[in-house]
């Protein structure tokens, strides 16, 4: 049984020419099935260009990554879409959709799998919203949503198809101690109950006694890894 | 309605709700949709007008086969055409019977002192069968010296003198140094050839018209015989009569020849094209204007979808779902409007400017495909949507 993320001798450039500059070393890394690994590193240190290869956001250039027993090095763009639809991306702003209710945006994340029931999902969804304390705010559009509540209905749309793999970056910036705390949890539990593992950039201290393992980076390179 | 298009499309809406969200966007979009609609819509209005007007004179005549000269234009934009060549015609097997046709402009002075030309038909009222059956009846009248029948539409001619003459009042007026008696009214509507129309008798025309000889009419009208096919009879005509000056063509040819030779050869065909042509380009550019804003200012939202899983088909999905709502919205008003302006138009011109169904069915497929290729040129900016940046 191979894990679900495997890099070996992953390396990544920005630039080209004279202008060409390493961003990633040589990385060797395998995480383990419903783990929660976090990332660390000074700004610059590569953690969030790791986290972008790692989800298929971004071509590979040497070395290999794969995910889901999936080589991403070399794969097409359809097979590059069809494995993002088993990922869960929280990233640091919300990006919510302006224009859509909170149930709506945490819609879109099931709605990608394909029509289904639409009376379940709207229940899946309000189940996302009530499960992270966003009941009374089913039906807010984000401009009425204060920072923290936006936050929270970004980490509903990306919990709530049930992802494989959840990649997050800075997921708990926006967030007060407490419904951060709530979240780190409810990634804790998904990775004990259903086996989903995480990778999470962060620097917030109050997390890092949760995590199984803390890898830091510096300059491309693993500098540190440890288990909890 | 947002429950509505999520059953239709089984997903949200997204374009819907976009649009929707923004509501001065949806105004501003909607309205230049409604206004390029509206160009059209008059463009095409006006152009129906000229063309139904050059035409309507066929309805008083009931021909088969038609021969003018070569020089001519169209029924009424016509040359002499001489007589004989009505004889030679019915020589031909298959023609029952012939009949000249004489037209020209009548200057008439209403009692306010305004000019206006009455476009009249000189007509052998002895041959009924060649005419409409609307004005058959009156065509025995007719031969009574110096009588006419009358357009309803005529412009300037007092409602009174119409409803007198509905009811059998005759009404007499000077033109042309002489008297006329209009006996009957007739419903043909000129438009823009002329301010109204009169049917009178060959004699009354020639005695009026003094320049115009009996023995060159402006067209030949044949009837042919039952169950002869009327191009089968053109064709031997052609072959009898000299084709360098005179052309044979079937009243449904004649009457195709005509609109063509409006909408392609005079410069008003031309020019309400070219309105057109101006409208759509308004509305492409209105709608393409307000789609690539609104793909620019979601670029960060797609860039997410797109790191969901979501494929490219599902953002042109979006786009052209916006470019539909568009033209749907903008549509409707635009055809309320359009239906205002043409009734305002027929009260103050009183052209024949009507709302064909077809006219509206083209011109709401043509403003689907506009918003359509609007959107398609939109979507090009949606590759700026990598989802990589989002981190």
């Amino acid at each position: 049984m191979t894990e679900p993320v495997e890099i070996h001798g992953l390396n990544h450039f920005f630039g080209s020419g004279e202008a060409r500059k390493q961003a990633i070393f040589d990385i060797n890394v395998s995480i383990a099935k419903g783990s929660l690994t976090i990332l660390m590193g000074p700004s610059g240190s590569g953690k969030t260009t790791l986290l972008t290869l790692i989800g298929a956001l971004r071509e590979i250039q040497e070395g290999n990554v794969r995910l889901l027993d999936h080589e991403l090095n070399g794969a097409t763009e359809a097979e590059l879409v069809g494995l993002r639809r088993r990922l869960g991306f929280i990233f640091q702003a919300h990006n919510l959709h302006e224009s859509l209710t909170a149930t709506q945006n945490v819609l879109m994340g099931l709605e990608v799998h394909g029509k289904g029931n639409a009376v379940k999902q709207r229940q899946a969804s309000h189940h996302m919203l009530d499960l992270l304390g966003l009941a009374d705010r089913r039906d807010y559009f984000p401009g009425n949503l204060s920072g923290g509540q936006k936050q929270r209905v970004a980490v509903a749309r990306a919990l709530v198809s049930n992802p494989e793999i959840v990649l997050a970056d800075e997921p708990t910036a926006a967030l007060d101690k407490e419904s951060g705390h709530t979240v780190v949890e409810m990634l804790k539990s998904l990775g004990k109950t259903r086996g989903t593992t995480t990778v999470m950039v962060t620097h917030d201290p109050r997390i890092l006694e949760m995590a199984d393992r803390i890898i830091t980076l510096e300059d491309g390179r693993v500098v540190k890894d440890v288990n909890n | 309605m947002s429950r509505l298009l999520t059953l239709l499309f089984g997903r949200l809406p997204i374009g819907w709700l976009q649009l929707s969200h923004n509501k001065g966007r949806l105004f501003a979009a909607v309205s230049g949709v409604a206004f390029a609609n509206l160009l059209v819509f008059m463009q095409l209005g006006i152009m129906g007008a000229l063309n139904g007007s050059t035409v309507a004179p066929y309805a008083l005549l009931n021909a088969d086969i038609i021969i003018s000269s070569q020089e001519g234009n169209t029924l009424t934009d016509s040359e002499h055409i001489a007589r004989v060549h009505m004889f030679e015609a019915l020589g031909v097997a298959g023609v029952a019977d012939a009949t000249p046709l004489y037209i020209n402009n009548l200057p008439f002075t209403l009692d306010d002192g305004t000019s206006v030309s009455l476009l009249t038909f000189g007509m052998n009222t002895t041959k009924r069968h060649f005419v409409a059956s609307a004005i058959a009846p009156y065509l025995e009248q007719l031969t009574i010296e110096n009588t006419v029948l009358l357009d309803e539409g005529t412009r300037g001619m007092p409602a009174s003198v119409i409803e007198g003459l509905s009811a059998g009042t005759p009404f007499s007026f000077e033109a042309n140094g002489g008297t006329l008696t209009a006996i009957g009214t007739m419903n043909v509507g000129g438009g823009f050839l002329a301010d109204g129309m009169l049917v009178t008798s060959d004699q009354t025309f020639l005695r009026f018209f003094s320049s115009r000889d009996s023995g060159a009419p402006d067209h030949i009208l044949l009837r042919i015989d039952d169950g002869v096919s009327g191009d089968t009879v053109a064709e031997r005509l052609r072959a009898v009569l000299p084709a360098a000056s005179v052309r044979v063509l079937t009243i449904q040819e004649a009457r195709d020849a005509d609109l063509a030779f409006m909408s392609s050869e005079r410069p008003t065909g031309i020019i309400f094209g070219f309105g057109v042509f101006m409208g759509i380009l308004v509305g492409l550019v209105i709608v393409y204007q307000v789609l690539s804003t609104d793909v620019a200012d979601h670029l960060r939202e797609y860039a997410t979808f797109k790191a969901m899983g979501y494929g490219h088909p599902f953002f042109l999905g979006i786009v052209f779902e916006e470019a539909i709502v568009l033209a749907i919205f903008g549509f409707i008003p635009g055809f309320i409007v359009s239906m205002g302006l043409y009734a305002g138009l027929v009260a103050v011109t009183s052209l024949p400017i009507t709302m064909v169904a077809s006219r509206a069915i083209y011109v709401f497929l043509g403003t689907l495909a506009a918003c359509a290729l609007s959107g398609a040129i939109a979507t090009r900016r949606l590759a700026s949507a990598d989802p990589a940046d989002l981190f």
